[in-house]
């Protein structure tokens, strides 16, 4: 593939579409799909062509706005209709070329004129199951620049200046990882791309698999270049069938083109990529946990260093980035590190992709620019608390993040302000809740996660996830004391120093957070018996003294 | 060292073959043990133990090996699922928006805890930890299709309708 070649594809692909006055893009992600956008689509099909009318219908990815789906993008006019229903396809069809349709028009000017699209730039806009529309917005340019143009240093030192840090959720800056496994000694080296987004409340990796899985592979090829590396693997959850498919005929497609195999691009570049489920396990978002996965062994941690990328995967040096993290390397190659340093706040730069939910107007998928305000994010692009409620928390960072009350709602949003506030930036997990939810029932209900999924392997973890939860559940149900908050404050102490991996290292965070920002609601729990949210079942008297919490080990 | 001859396959059930040949895709590596673990469950539902013994003996991994990549994975099931499946999701925006209702009303409705499969084998009742449609909270599977904004009273319409079906 060359330049010329790929500009080739690019312009069929145009002249296709100049054969058509209208183009009707459907969004076909996971939440569009959960109400029949597929047979929606089919009967605009049909509608289109009973109305004579010259339009093409296109399946896309996720278009954001989970909130208002199905949802019906109408270019060139980029009129966005929501709510649309098989039933609506006639006077969809009808109205191409004059009025739109009023009853249909979804106007969230405010959801997406703060938001910056760099990863979801095709998200809605590509057939995510054609390489020709990928190679149509700029795909694979970026490649064949770093393979013909750039030494696999200088594409190192491009992502260095972009100062760019893992999306997964740690922060590491992604230049220095790459630096290091190119300078890792041997001749086989591995990528891995983390797709095994286990954080609850959180589909930012689906979704962008979901919408253009070639830009992920795009990211991943020029790592592969930069480090020395001729295999890869793509681990994703087996509980994202959608992705699996439209991955699966990414790397078909790409193999077509010559974009994987040997002799890529016409260089003495060879890499090749396969996809390994994960099998549920929440561990195995770390990288030592998926490597063990990879390797068809249970999924547990091993003290790091050795870190993957001089000892991973076969003891081989193997560099893992998560799927946002590759999905933002073809845009940095092709317009510089500089071009997206200047996006986002002092140390943490570009955009981010935070899937918004809750208890908020605008659910769904938004991409903003790093240090935007936590205010802006929640009153105007996710249009707020609905139903008359008030907010009372955001929660950011999944079960290793943390709950920020109202009082914080006006810190810009970055890698280094949520860790100082005792939250985190986590992959993009973004959960508004309101004056119904109790602080003490949702640290519970987190903690209950990491217990379950805890691997079992370091005792902290193991057994002082299981005693936090006991003490929570006592404070829950109204018998616990002042004695169980002041242990539970000490084990959270313990369990984050002594774990040996992040599951448990962070675990206390929503506990932590929650003490620190919403400590009347525990103290109304243990000393008036009451839940102020309404949520926790107690009982009218509470129970004699309670039982020593059990000694697991 | 002689080759290495995989055993006779379990019976001559059609499926059978199908995880044979993702073994032999992989070129019976050890490491492609959760790859065929998946495949058997697909294709059967579910991991018994004559499954999980000829995957173990095909790829030379021990078996405590292969029972404990069964057992860490949550993905996995040892029991075989009932006629039809409801997966209530569990996740964080499911949970803010009322989903442990949902459970205990389809616990208490079926007469099973979570996790279990009516005694007729006809719904087996499941918790998923995030499916990643948190867009449409609360969400449930019902057979594998997603449902969002699912309220109490259309699962539990689902579920009489299953009962019979």
């Amino acid at each position: 593939m060359t330049n010329e070649e790929l500009e080739k594809i690019a312009e069929s692909v145009r002249a296709e579409r100049a054969k058509y006055d209208h183009e009707i893009n459907v969004c076909m992600g996971t939440g569009c799909l959960s109400q029949h956008s597929d047979k929606m689509k089919e009967e605009l099909v049909k509608a289109v062509e009973a109305s004579g009318k010259r339009a093409f219908v296109r399946r896309t990815g996720c278009m954001g706005l989970c909130a208002a789906g199905p949802l019906v993008l109408i270019d060139p006019e980029e009129t966005l209709y929501q709510h649309v229903r098989a039933s609506d396809a006639q006077s969809i069809a009808g109205s191409l070329g004059g009025k739109p349709l009023a009853a249909l028009q979804c106007n969230l000017r405010e959801h997406f004129d703060q938001q910056v699209h760099v990863v979801l730039e095709n998200s809605g806009h590509i057939d995510p199951e054609k390489i020709d529309d990928y190679i149509s917005r700029d795909g694979y340019k970026a490649l064949v620049k770093a393979l013909t143009e750039m030494t696999p240093n200088d594409v190192v030192q491009q992502i260095t200046d972009s100062g760019l840090r893992g999306r997964g959720g740690g922060g590491y800056p992604t230049g220095l990882k790459w630096g290091t496994v190119a300078k890792a000694a041997g001749s086989l080296k591995y990528v891995i791309c983390n797709g095994d987004e286990g954080d609850p409340g959180a589909f930012m990796d689906r979704s962008v698999l979901e919408s253009d899985p070639q830009r992920v592979l795009e990211g991943m090829l020029i790592a592969a270049y930069a480090i020395g590396a001729s295999k890869g693997y793509f681990y994703v959850r087996a509980e994202y069938p959608l992705a699996v498919a439209r991955l699966t005929n990414c790397l078909r497609e790409a193999r077509r083109r010559g974009l994987l195999g040997n002799n890529i691009c016409n260089t003495s570049f060879n890499f090749d990529v396969e996809i390994r489920l994960g099998a549920g396990a929440f561990v195995c978002g770390e990288e030592t946990a998926l490597i063990a996965s990879i390797e068809g062994r249970r999924g547990t941690p091993k003290p790091r260093p050795p870190y993957p990328a001089v000892s991973g995967l076969w003891g081989k040096p193997t560099l893992i980035n998560n799927v946002e993290t590759f999905a933002n390397i073809a845009p940095i190659i092709r317009n510089g590190g500089k071009w997206f340093a200047a996006m986002g706040s002092e140390r943490s730069k570009g955009t981010k992709v935070f899937a918004l939910t809750g208890k908020i107007t605008n659910t769904g998928l938004i991409e903003v620019p790093m240090g935007i305000s936590l205010r802006t994010i929640i009153e105007e692009i996710g249009g707020g608390v609905p139903d008359g409620h008030t907010f009372k928390a955001v929660q950011t960072g999944g079960p290793s993040g943390g709950c920020l009350p109202t009082e914080m709602l006006d810190l810009g949003v970055s890698y280094d302000s949520l860790l100082k506030v005792g939250a985190m930036m986590g992959s993009g997990g973004m959960i508004v809740m309101d004056d119904t939810s109790c602080m003490v029932n949702v640290a519970r209900f987190f903690i209950e996660f990491c217990m379950t999924e805890s691997c079992g392997k370091c005792i902290p973890c193991r057994a002082g996830t299981a005693q936090m939860h006991t003490l929570l559940t006592r404070i829950c149900e109204g018998t616990g004391t002042m004695d169980d908050l002041e242990l539970l404050i000490e084990l959270c102490d313990t369990v984050k120093e002594t774990s040996l991996c992040g599951l448990g290292q962070t675990a206390p965070n929503p506990v932590l957070s929650t003490l620190k920002y919403f400590k009347n609601e525990y103290l109304e729990h243990i000393l008036h018996k009451r839940c102020p949210a309404g949520v926790c079942n107690i009982a009218g008297t509470p129970a004699a003294k309670p039982e020593p919490a059990e000694v697991l080990a | 060292m002689a080759a290495f001859t995989p055993p006779p396959l379990p019976s001559d059930d059609k499926r059978w073959k199908i995880v044979a040949g993702t073994m032999r895709k992989n070129g019976f590596a050890r490491h492609a043990l959760i790859e065929t673990l998946h495949t058997v469950q697909s294709s059967f539902g579910y991991l018994d133990n004559d499954a999980i013994r000829f995957v173990a003996k095909s790829l030379r991994v021990p078996l405590s090996q292969a029972y404990g990549v069964v057992t860490f994975y949550h993905y996995f099931s040892l029991k075989p699922p009932g006629k039809h499946t409801l997966t209530i999701c569990t996740g964080t925006a499911c949970y803010i928006k009322g989903t442990d209702q949902l459970v205990s009303a389809a616990e208490k409705h079926l007469g099973i805890p979570k996790g279990e499969t009516t005694a007729d084998g006809q719904i087996s009742l499941m918790t998923a930890r995030c499916v990643g449609a948190c867009g449409r909270a609360p969400v449930a599977l019902t057979d594998g299709e997603l449902q969002g904004q699912m309220s109490g009273e259309q699962m539990l319409a689902q579920l009489e309708r299953w009962a019979v079906e």
